[in-house]
């Protein structure tokens, strides 16, 4: 109705959604690579954004401008991810879907638990002093917001080309489609892994150290960067960063335009539902396709 | 066969634990009186559960160094024995049934928050144990009949009700009529959030007001940045709002971002979210209800002034800048306990909680009287207002130490 009415407001809701959501692209573009190459469901995803958050956050306690906590963020999970890989994921690679479930939802708690005893359970907010901008009369735009969503696609670019150009892009996109194949061919598959999980972890700690500027953290929000990492991915299919990118804005949207009109209390029940429906239509689009092999 | 050796093994356990449990008497080593607590000094409320403990061990001191409680009399003094619930309601339970059958623990006081303060009342229920709590304020915890749990605070439903009769004097000071004010309102779906809305609901009841949005955050959602565009586009005379700690911070920063211009705010949690420091100008004339300030007349013969045990807090404890209102009440438990022993003048753990149930008395934390439910009816909440970076108190009128600012200046650069 309102909407309607004063159309202003869909401008609001609309920049307000796609700030968000590159973020969430971001996070779930990490969790679309380790799915694809390593077959590993990071249920810790959402718990590496909250600590590239922190250390955005920590960083701004010491008089540092948390946005030099990006490249900060993303050398130190970088190395976390890689330490990670060697004493847990390398254990659990090739072992069943369960078993890694069970190893990262683990790993989840205990990062959790530790971010809660290094820093307490406050919610913290890393401050940007970056001026908010008034335009069209009655819609804001903070200009951290902007500058996170450009940093963001910048980053999304510079993952994109390194995949395409360099050799370790291309022994991961190799190690993806076969791994066997990838090694008979003399591809260290093994540190191909560590690469691409240290890689996630370190587009995490870059998603994390923004939502710190934009959003609040808590050591216990984790959760709910998964599962939005797991929702993007399930809708645009793991193979599909085009894909990934406009699930990961169009969720930022719709979780804004279903809290508006909807109330909050739907915003996050409207975007699974969503995924429901995908789901539902692509099993309806590919019964279609399936054959029968005698 | 299994089956009834484990059956077995379990009835002897249970004979055991019966034969083990102390006589009905209670828990009185020599001449000191152990008061039991499973509070939180790890998990999600670590902070207010060491805020609270502190409270509890600056009341036991102070009374210890005034000579302690006088039953029959003898001197005893107090000590207070800990677990740790780690913040979950289910370790609470277990803590609380070691306490009473393994360390023979009768008189109790209060876990950290409305969730596991829950999971304590049964149990005390269970083996008709007092306990005097002082951090849990769902309102939800007095409506069952428990005639073993007494809480010194306010309970939650009136904490931003205030805000609403405030609201309504100042619609009539400015000719208007108070069923005319609309309100917003974004509570999260939590147990204590929906009472804080139903108590808001029910005063806006009385006077006729409103609702244009009524909005239920998510526990995990960190973005109401919809719901307050929504507010930019009702523009509603008030927008109340409560969500812990993360809503708080949440809703400050969003405010300032979206420049929400609504002349009157009120939320909860603001202190423990830190959001003067935060952000600033921004936050200056919201409302925040609290359930003690320093600045407030209270006052008792133990600790003086509400502004005396502020300081006196300050001295004990390094790092305080603010005393929390969490540490107060809990000193205020420990007082009640002493109270209650000397006029029951009397171990006898039936007897000890009728002298409870009767407490009439005054503190530093405020007027301290116990409903047949168990909640403290003597004692009203406060509103406070952030006038540039300060926390003054506004309403009730009784108490206010300056007059309200309205409408609030909106935020800008």
């Amino acid at each position: 109705m309102i909407l309607v009415q004063a159309p202003v407001f869909n401008v609001q809701l609309l920049l307000d959604g796609l700030f968000i959501g590159a973020t969430f692209a971001l996070a779930a573009y990490g969790l679309a690579l380790v799915w694809g190459v390593m077959n590993v469901k990071n249920l810790a995803q959402g718990d590496f954004v909250i600590m590239g958050g922190y250390i955005a956050w920590w960083l701004g306690t010491q008089g540092i401008h948390p946005l030099w906590g990006l490249p900060v963020a993303i050398v130190v999970m970088f190395a976390f991810g890689w330490g990670i890989y060697v004493t847990i994921i390398r254990r659990v690679i090739d072992k069943d879907l369960f078993t890694s479930l069970l190893a990262t939802f683990g790993l989840a708690i205990v990062i959790a638990q530790l971010l809660n005893l290094m820093f307490g359970p406050e919610v913290q907010t890393a401050e940007s002093d970056f001026a908010i901008r008034q335009i069209l009369g009655v819609v804001t735009v903070a200009e951290i917001k902007v500058l996170a969503f450009v940093l963001c696609g910048l980053l999304a670019l510079a993952v994109v080309i390194f995949m395409k150009k360099s050799r370790m892009g291309q022994a991961i996109r190799a190690t993806a489609q076969d791994a066997r194949a990838a090694r008979v061919m003399g591809i260290d598959t093994d540190k191909v892994y560590a690469f691409t999980f240290s890689l996630n972890a370190a587009i995490c700690g870059a998603a994390g150290a923004m939502i710190s500027m934009i959003w609040v953290i808590q050591p216990f929000y984790g959760i709910s960067y998964s599962i939005r990492s797991f929702v993007i991915v399930t809708a645009a299919g793991f193979g599909n960063l085009p894909g990934v990118i406009m699930a990961g804005l169009g969720l930022g949207m719709m979780e804004n335009y279903s809290g508006f009109v909807l109330g909050a209390e739907f915003q996050q029940a409207t975007v699974v539902g969503l995924l429901l429906l995908v789901l539902v239509w692509r099993q309806i689009q590919q019964r279609k396709l399936r054959q029968v092999v005698s | 066969m299994k089956a009834r050796l484990t059956t077995a093994v379990m009835a002897s356990a249970v004979a055991l634990g019966v034969a083990l449990a102390t006589p009905a008497s209670a828990k009185v080593e020599g001449d000191t009186i152990i008061l039991g607590s499973a509070i939180s000094f790890t998990g999600k409320y670590s902070t207010n559960g060491i805020h609270a403990k502190n409270g509890y061990e600056l009341g036991v001191k102070k009374i210890n160094e005034a000579g302690g409680v006088t039953v029959g009399g003898k001197k005893y003094k107090l000590k207070v024995q800990y677990y740790d619930d780690e913040s979950t309601p289910l370790r609470t339970a277990q803590l609380l049934e070691r306490l009473v059958n393994q360390d023979g623990v009768k008189y109790f006081l209060g876990p950290y928050s409305s969730a596991t303060t829950k999971a304590a009342a049964p149990i005390m229920e269970k083996y008709k144990v007092p306990m005097v709590e002082a951090e849990g304020a769902s309102r939800s915890l007095f409506n069952k009949g428990y005639k073993y749990l007494f809480a010194v605070l306010s309970t939650s439903e009136q904490y931003l009700a205030s805000s609403i009769a405030l609201a309504a004097e100042i619609a009539e000071k400015n000719g208007k009529k108070a069923s005319d004010v609309k309100v917003a309102m974004a509570f999260e779906n939590d147990p204590f959030s929906l009472d804080v809305r139903a108590g808001v609901l029910e005063d806006m009841e009385k006077y006729g007001m409103k609702a244009v949005i009524d909005d239920k955050m998510p526990r995990d959602l960190n973005d109401i940045s919809a719901t307050l565009t929504k507010v930019k586009a009702l523009k509603p005379d008030l927008l109340v709002l409560s969500g812990h700690s993360k809503g708080a911070a949440t809703a400050a920063r969003q405010i300032k971002e979206l420049q929400i211009d609504t002349p009157m705010i009120a939320m909860t949690h603001c202190e423990a979210a830190k959001i003067t420091s935060k952000f600033g100008e921004a936050t200056n004339d919201i409302l925040c209800p609290t359930q003690w300030a320093e600045t407030l007349s209270y006052k008792d013969d133990l600790f003086g002034t509400a502004a005396d045990y502020d300081k006196l807090f300050k001295a004990t404890y390094e790092g305080y800048k603010n005393v929390p209102y969490q540490s107060a009440q809990a000193t205020a438990a420990v007082q009640v306990w002493a109270d209650a022993f000397e006029r029951a003048n009397s171990f006898d753990v039936e007897k000890v909680r009728d002298a409870i149930a009767a407490t009439d008395m005054q503190t530093f934390y405020g007027a301290v009287k116990f409903s047949e439910a168990g909640n403290n009816i003597a004692k009203p909440m406060v509103l406070r207002q952030i006038q540039n970076g300060e926390y003054n108190v506004v309403a009730p009128s009784k108490w206010a130490s300056h007059p309200v600012n309205w409408p609030r200046k909106a935020p800008s650069n």
